[in-house]
């Protein structure tokens, strides 16, 4: 019965984490095995497909789809600027006279003469995918991007809004139950990672605009508050594309909660240096979570860390965080695992453990409702 | 049970099946359940259910389907697995099954674009026909939707659906606007949701007479599969050729790609059905067997599918972002504050309720663990399905676009073709299914959720899934008929009873009925249904009661105002219920008095331990 446990979010002072950079598309990978890449370092680029634009000829010129071939100044594949005459007509008189003008500048991809159809995209443009964290590249995927490796200290979050960004560490609570005012930030802060405590109100939001910082750690926020930031309701947690002016990570959840304590130390022991960060979560389809990434430097690696050993369950001992109202936000200790279903006081049967906490006391708890503190 | 979809895909076991173990991989949890022969009949007998695992640290769906089959074997003493292995067929009577069969919905189930030429005929029978299918529905594209060429194309580039299905076109009819869509869906390059080196799968079933150049503008760029016209004529539609190669491409395809799945086909002696396909095969069956008339609804952490059956006449939709976990935020983005706070009976401040809400939202898989806690999740269901069958009255019509032969007896009648098929007022059963309704801790939560949420008019039975494992019968009944009837009879649908809401309003307390109840044991109750009152009287399982209403002169019970009723109702583990709260549903708008009303109807129904 010591399957049914929900996999925690990771804390840990050192670990090592790949990630894949991916091209949308084929492109160009930029590195190869054994490159030491940088997080704002360009990996690898591909050129995105212009817009592409349809334009209705045989209805404009009117005439049937067949016999536009007959009409086109511009053949495909061609290159067509933007007001450049794509077709016209050859009328006896120069007053009926229609010429059709490219809407855009590009190239004339295709016609059809079922449809009348012509085709018009726009130039490529170019994209880069970086390195988005610090680390070594240890293997390449020819056309479609890189992974790259590095030693780490690693906090995922619970939930984030924002892209990948990174920055200098500045903490500004002095304890993790310390609510982030807008006092808190400084000028000196612009560009920077600045970790909070237990709350983010929304002053503060509006002041970390101003400053200018690169991102925002704490242990809660109320949703009221974040439906006022992103201008609607989050209805399904899928994030990363939102742009705020900074990468927003809850560690914690919805309210006033505060840090975790090994999330706060690690974070504090870290101050100053530099780190990668991402707020894209996902909760559905293959989850994702946010995440800071403070890489170490090159000459700590230590290869085969990489394989994390596989939890068996939850044991007697794990140190857990309690997920659900009343006992939300607390953390302790698994001390029993009773095997047998208990009814809760909403009258379900359900599995249960019991949970020892720093003062000794010790609560019942559905199972489903703690989650492991990983990377302990 | 009904018969296969693919009854070549069925396998041939050559021994008999005796133990049989299934499992569901839902987008939250994967539900395992044992199936035996005892004594000539199947019986479901032990259940276990574990997170599922597609998402890190596992990425790997068998390991959440390992983990819930390791509960059975802790819970009922039989060596299943060995080691990631199912142990099949059986050794002995303590070893082993004999075949292994699953459903899944994980990983955000199949989503689809689908396109046709005229959204409301060719468009939406195309969204029918993948909705049918399983699938869940992403955007509708359509020569007349209303945007311009570059944006449709910008559209199919940024969805990346697992699958696209293209129709338009009665079959010789035009085919330029047929031909035009098949030039965005090159234009833009479609890309899959999972896997970057393989091609989309996308079908056609649109004009037959574009097959030819729809295959010369796609065949290169998409795994292009061609079938039978969905609408050969307007007032026709053939549904069943584009569900069964949405299936196949579906296993074929989108399953290969999807986290671990390569290895639960492997594993599985049956294909594997999407849950709502096998969902949806147990409740087209129910209704044909039994003549009725029925709307099932399964509500689950991402999505609520929704089901009706009336005159004959299947419909599924799946309502994608209204579920009761990953989902929750949405339910309260589009119901609005106001109607989830309507269903609490207690007073609750706004921004608690909100991130409550939230929190459940990034961790989905917890449970309520208090009773206040408990009410919120089952006032948010209720709008949940409330939504989610405004949404299914909206597609399951009648053919749009269908000339009607009008007589003389017409001629004052307005109404236009593709009405909705769904009339409350001969909707013979409800059936619920999904965690919230299953496993509610007491049977009559699950009845008023479904009550409050659809208001039923006249007479109306309720039934739901015991334990959810509607799906896990779907794909059995694929493989063995008698198996899955005989659990489905016996162990899965629960009668929950008969829900009697006489339709009207009246001034709170005054009489909408005057009724006679006469028990099978021949107790009779004779008393007066007011307005505002809800009643509640225990009729067992296969019980029947005989009811007579007199209403009220503005009431009607299904037979006109005034016009009196006498029915036979059927009892289930609640009973029967005189729903006196007037059709339709209107709750007192200042919040005291709404947790009043609340309150008087939660007690009068035992509906929680305690009320606040």
């Amino acid at each position: 019965m010591a399957h049914s446990y929900t996999p925690g979010l990771t804390v840990t002072e050192q670990t090592v984490i790949r990630r894949r950079r991916q091209l949308p598309l084929p492109g160009t990978v930029l590195v190869t095995v054994g490159d030491r890449v940088q997080s704002n370092q360009p990996v690898a680029k591909a050129e995105l497909p212009g817009k592409v634009y349809p334009l209705n000829l045989a209805n404009q010129l009117g005439v049937a789809p067949d016999e536009i071939p007959d009409y086109l100044v511009k053949k495909a594949g061609e290159p067509v600027q933007k007001d450049e005459i794509l077709a016209e007509n050859k009328p006896l008189m120069k007053w009926f006279k229609t010429e059709i003008r490219s809407p855009i500048t590009g190239v004339v991809e295709s016609l059809s003469t079922v449809t009348g159809q012509v085709l018009l995209r726009e130039p490529p443009r170019v994209l880069d995918v970086l390195g988005y964290v610090d680390g070594t590249v240890v293997d390449v995927q020819p056309q479609q991007g890189a992974t790259v490796e590095a030693v780490c200290t690693l906090i995922q979050g619970i939930f984030g809004i924002g892209g990948e960004t990174w920055g200098t560490l500045a903490m500004a609570a002095q304890s993790p139950d310390e609510v982030l005012t807008p006092a808190h930030l400084t000028a000196g802060m612009k560009g920077k990672i600045v970790v909070g405590g237990s709350f983010l109100p929304a002053e503060t939001l509006a002041k970390a605009k101003e400053v200018g910082v690169a991102g925002l750690v704490v242990g809660g926020i109320h949703d009221k508050d974040l439906r006022a930031l992103l201008g609607y309701d989050l209805g399904v947690a899928i994030t990363g594309t939102e742009q705020v002016g900074f990468t927003l990570i809850l560690t914690e959840g919805f309210g006033t909660i505060p840090m975790a304590q090994k999330t706060f130390k690690l974070l504090s022991a870290h101050a100053g240096q530099k780190a990668a960060i991402s707020g894209a979560t996902q909760i559905r389809a293959g989850v994702i979570r946010p995440e800071i990434v403070i890489a170490k430097p090159a000459g700590a690696l230590s290869a085969g860390a990489a394989a994390a050993p596989q939890r068996e369950g939850i044991q007697i001992g794990d140190p857990v965080r309690i997920i659900r109202d009343p006992l939300f936000g607390k953390i302790g200790e698994v001390s029993a695992l009773p095997s047998d279903l208990q009814k809760i006081p909403t009258e379900s049967d359900v599995r249960v453990l019991e949970v020892r906490f720093p003062d000794g006391q010790v609560a019942v708890v559905p199972r489903t409702n703690i989650e492991v503190i990983e990377g302990s | 049970m009904s018969a296969p979809a693919h009854a070549s895909d069925t396998p041939k076991l050559d021994y008999p099946l005796n133990v049989i173990v299934a499992t569901d991989c839902g987008s939250t949890t994967t539900k395992a359940i044992l199936i035996e022969k005892v004594g000539g009949e199947y019986r479901q007998t032990y259940r276990g259910e574990a997170p599922t695992t597609v998402e890190a640290p596992f990425e790997d769906v068998t390991r959440g389907v390992l983990n819930a089959i390791a509960e059975i074997e802790e819970l009922s003493g039989r060596k299943i697995l060995d080691g990631d292995k199912i142990i099949t067929p059986c050794r002995d009577p303590k070893t082993g099954v004999d075949i292994y069969i699953s459903t899944s919905s994980a990983g955000g189930g199949l989503q689809m674009m689908v396109t046709g030429v005229v959204q409301n005929m060719t468009g939406e029978s195309a969204q029918r026909a993948a909705l049918g299918a399983g699938a869940i529905v992403i955007d509708v594209l359509a020569s007349n939707d209303g945007r311009l060429p570059h944006e449709k194309i910008e559209r199919i580039r940024t969805m990346r659906p697992d699958m696209i299905l293209m129709s338009g076109g009665t079959d010789g009819g035009a085919v330029t606007h047929v031909v035009e869509m098949a030039e965005y869906v090159a234009a833009a390059e479609p890309r899959p949701r999972f896997g970057a080196t393989y091609k989309l799968p996308l079908i056609y079933a649109g004009n037959k007479d574009a097959q030819g150049q729809v295959k010369k503008i796609l065949g290169e760029k998409a795994a292009l599969e061609i079938t039978e016209n969905i609408r050969p004529v307007l007032e026709r539609e053939d549904l069943a050729p584009a569900r069964n190669k949405i299936h196949d491409l579906f296993l074929e395809h989108v399953m290969q790609q999807a986290p671990g799945y390569k290895k639960l086909m492997e594993m599985a002696g049956a294909p594997i059905m999407p849950t709502p396909a096998a969902v949806g095969v147990i409740m087209e069956t129910i209704a044909k067997r039994e003549h009725l008339n029925l709307i099932g609804v399964d509500i689950g952490g991402a999505t609520t599918d929704v089901f009706s059956v009336f005159e004959g006449v299947f419909n599924r939709t799946v309502s994608a972002n209204l579920g009761m976990s990953y989902s929750i935020s949405n339910v309260l983005a589009e119901a609005g504050l106001a109607n989830i706070m309507r269903w609490v009976p207690f007073e609750i401040d706004e921004q608690t309720l909100r991130n409550r809400i939230k929190n459940k939202m990034v961790r989905p898989t917890t449970i309520p663990q208090t009773l206040d806690e408990l009410q919120i999740e089952q006032a948010i269901s209720r709008e949940a399905l409330r939504l989610a069958l405004i949404h299914h009255k909206s597609l399951a019509t009648g053919l749009k676009g269908v000339q009607q032969e009008r007589t003389i007896s017409d001629v004052f009648e307005q109404g236009a073709s593709g009405k909705t098929l769904i009339d409350m007022l001969k909707l013979d059963l409800i059936v619920g299914s999904g965690g919230i309704l299953s496993h509610a801790p007491r049977r009559i939560q699950s009845m008023l959720m479904m009550v409050d949420a659809y208001e039923p008019l006249g007479f109306t039975r309720l039934s739901v899934d015991s334990i959810f494992m509607m799906p896990h019968l779907g794909v059995l009944s694929t493989i063995n008929e008698k198996a899955a009837t005989d659990v489905f009879v016996r162990d899965c649908m629960v009668y929950l009873g008969t829900c009697v809401a006489p339709i009207g309003q009246a001034k709170a307390g005054e009489r909408l009925a005057d009724y006679e109840l006469t028990f099978p044991d021949g107790r009779v109750v004779k008393d007066q249904l007011n307005m505002g009152e809800l009643q509640l009287f225990p009729l067992g399982v296969n019980e029947q009661a005989t009811l007579t209403m007199q209403p009220a002169k503005a009431i009607n019970l299904g037979q006109g105002a005034g016009v009196p009723v006498t029915r036979e109702v059927q009892g289930g583990v609640v009973g029967v219920m005189l729903d006196g709260r007037g059709r339709p549903l209107q709750l007192p708008a200042d919040s005291p008095a709404r947790v009043a009303a609340l309150t008087k109807w939660f007690n009068a129904v035992e509906l929680y331990p305690t009320q606040h």
